[in-house]
């Protein structure tokens, strides 16, 4: 049998539900990859032994009928699991062993999926490169030196290489689609309240969604079912009914109008995104969609939005890092502020760290109104502008991200530059909508690049659709040589 | 609005992180074109908007208070990094 760790998740559970390989096998083969990941680094925890375990005991008596039978798959490091250590790329949680299973993984877990490591992420999912996860740099397969993207570099990383058949990520800003357009891989943020937050790190808890990181559109709608659901324990997860995006999947697009904000089109963007955008533009327009200009006015002002929403959330959502009951605690320090102080000091990061200023600031008193307030008028208007124009069109059409993989420390000194990656992925996150990157391309370089579909809430079927329906006509081939192997 | 050194200082004092002395200069370098990035937004007039408080359409659900985790005190304090049987310990509060 060819190399079964190239083929898609879909294609892998068909031959398990055909009986043709066992999970066994499929583990091991998968495991083989993990020991080359010394260069790539897309893993801060290796579970192989408890899934070779697990892929055994499920072929002594195989259930079929769940949604991912016998599958080995790996999840970003910021997805809690019990009983085994969740890093969120941090020192701070360097020790932290959860005693309880995030939601979405549980849901994986009971689709007949179980764990295959903990993979590598920007230190709190606060990144667009990888490279401030306290576990070292995460190369991209696409090339050396280069890049994966981030926050969730190390799942784009780690599913591009054949580490893992599918993946799960978490996007803020843009989170799982750039690094999904990065790696020549498809991500998918889901309308915020669709995947439960429950047991997931928190970075920005108006903005966090997880969503799925897989090779195929085809898998992206599988995992998204099996991730998918109403969750008592998150607060703002949205009580709706199960759907079978897999199932209904289609590529019969005819008549669907897909817009085109002029907005997206920035200075200095390579003429390869254009030509990429214009390519999108026509192969939706030969599958039967009609292609409309559309406005989203208020689109220069989502980035200094989210610069300031984001960061007022984390300083809150991380102010519970102290020391005292779980996580790294200093050892320096003659009271209990002092031991806060050098404990917070010592475990965030650099990156982290300014974000939590940003974000005190912005909250402290004297300029709340100043900052917090005006950024969430402006986030209402950024709203509108996607209101207004689903009022007309079905999906956005848009570039993932302005440019494609850069080498590692490029951006590293210059902050806004890499905050810059995010321009196209992070009005998503402010209107709480969904959004695909599928792999579109290729620059120069032959680096992949991503286009991105946007949808009204609640609207994946939509958007998967016409996804899948692209993804057919583009026919995108990753053409890795696997250097890292050598 | 300008960040300078104290600002950074008193910030950093209300976020409970110690700042490394040698890397106020910087810090405060990245944090002054971080805020001059975000203060685009003042160009936007937003007299009559309303600020966004919630992303979803419904109110937030409330649930029953009830206790369905819990007798987990051993394996929580696993987690701490200091812990005298039940309790967390913490550096000397009261002389």
């Amino acid at each position: 049998m060819p190399d079964i760790t190239k083929k898609s998740l879909t294609e892998i559970i068909s031959l398990i539900k055909k009986k043709e390989v066992k999970s066994e096998e499929i583990t091991q083969s998968f495991i083989k990859n993990i020991d080359s990941d010394k260069k790539l680094n897309s893993f801060i925890t290796n579970c192989s032994e408890q899934a070779l375990e697990k892929a055994k005991n499920f072929d002594k008596n195989p259930n079929l009928q769940t949604l991912l039978p016998g599958v080995p798959l790996a999840v970003k490091d910021l997805f809690c699991t019990e009983g085994v250590k969740t890093t969120a790329g941090s020192k701070m949680l360097e020790n932290f062993i959860p005693n309880y299973e995030s939601t979405i993984t549980k849901n994986l877990w009971n689709e007949g999926a179980f764990l295959l490591g903990k993979l590598n992420c920007d230190e709190y999912a606060m990144g667009s490169s990888n490279e401030t996860s306290y576990y070292g740099n995460v190369m991209n397969p696409i090339a050396e030196n280069t890049v994966p993207g981030g926050s969730s570099g190390g799942s784009a990383s780690a599913l591009a290489a054949d580490l893992t058949p599918t993946t799960i990520g978490t996007d803020t800003g843009g989170s799982i689609r750039q690094p999904a357009s990065f790696t020549g891989t498809v991500g998918l943020k889901p309308t915020y309240g669709l995947c439960s937050r429950w047991g997931i790190v928190a970075f920005a808890s108006s903005l966090d969604q997880a969503g799925p990181m897989t090779k195929t559109v085809e898998d992206c709608a599988l995992m998204l079912e099996a991730m998918a659901g109403f969750d008592e324990k998150d607060s703002t997860s949205i009580n709706k009914k199960k759907e079978n995006y897999s199932k209904k999947l289609t590529d019969n697009i005819k008549g669907l109008k897909i817009g085109i904000p002029k907005e997206y089109r920035v200075d200095g963007m390579p003429k390869e995104i254009d030509q990429l955008w214009e390519n999108g533009k026509k192969i939706l327009k030969d599958s039967g969609a009609e292609i409309i200009d559309i406005s989203l006015p208020n689109t220069k002002y989502a980035l200094p939005t989210y610069y300031i929403v984001a960061p007022a959330e984390a300083s809150s959502n991380l102010a519970r890092y102290d020391g005292v009951k779980y996580g790294f605690r200093s050892s320096k320090g003659k009271n209990l502020i002092e031991m806060y102080e050098n404990t917070r000091s010592e475990g965030f990061g650099d990156e982290v760290k300014r974000r939590i200023l940003i974000g005190t600031y912005v909250l402290s008193s004297g300029y709340y109104d100043a900052y917090y307030i005006k950024a969430q008028k402006v986030r209402q208007l950024i709203k509108n502008d996607f209101d207004q124009s689903f009022k007309k069109v079905d999906a956005i059409l848009t570039p993932s991200t302005p440019s494609a993989a850069f080498k590692i420390g490029e951006k590293k000194d210059d902050p806004i530059s890499m905050y810059l990656n995010d321009i196209f992925t992070v009005p998503v996150n402010l209107a709480g909508i969904p959004a695909i990157s599928i792999p579109a391309g290729t620059d120069s370089n032959n680096y992949p690049l991503g286009l991105q579909l946007i949808g009204k809430p609640l609207d994946e079927q939509k958007l998967l659709n016409i996804a899948y329906a692209a993804e057919k006509k583009i026919n995108f081939k990753q053409n890795l040589q696997r250097w890292w192997e050598k | 609005m300008s960040i300078d050194k104290d600002k950074i200082k008193h910030i950093s004092k209300l976020a409970r992180i110690s700042v490394d002395e040698k890397k106020i200069d910087s810090l405060t370098k990245d944090l002054s074109s971080i805020f001059k990035f975000i203060e685009k937004l003042n160009e936007l007039k937003t007299d009559n908007i309303e600020p966004l408080s919630s992303i979803l359409d419904e109110p937030l659900r409330l649930r029953k208070d009830e206790i369905n985790d819990g007798k987990i005190r051993e394996k929580i304090l696993e987690n701490s990094p200091q812990k005298n049987e039940e309790f967390f310990v913490v550096p000397k509060v009261i002389e």
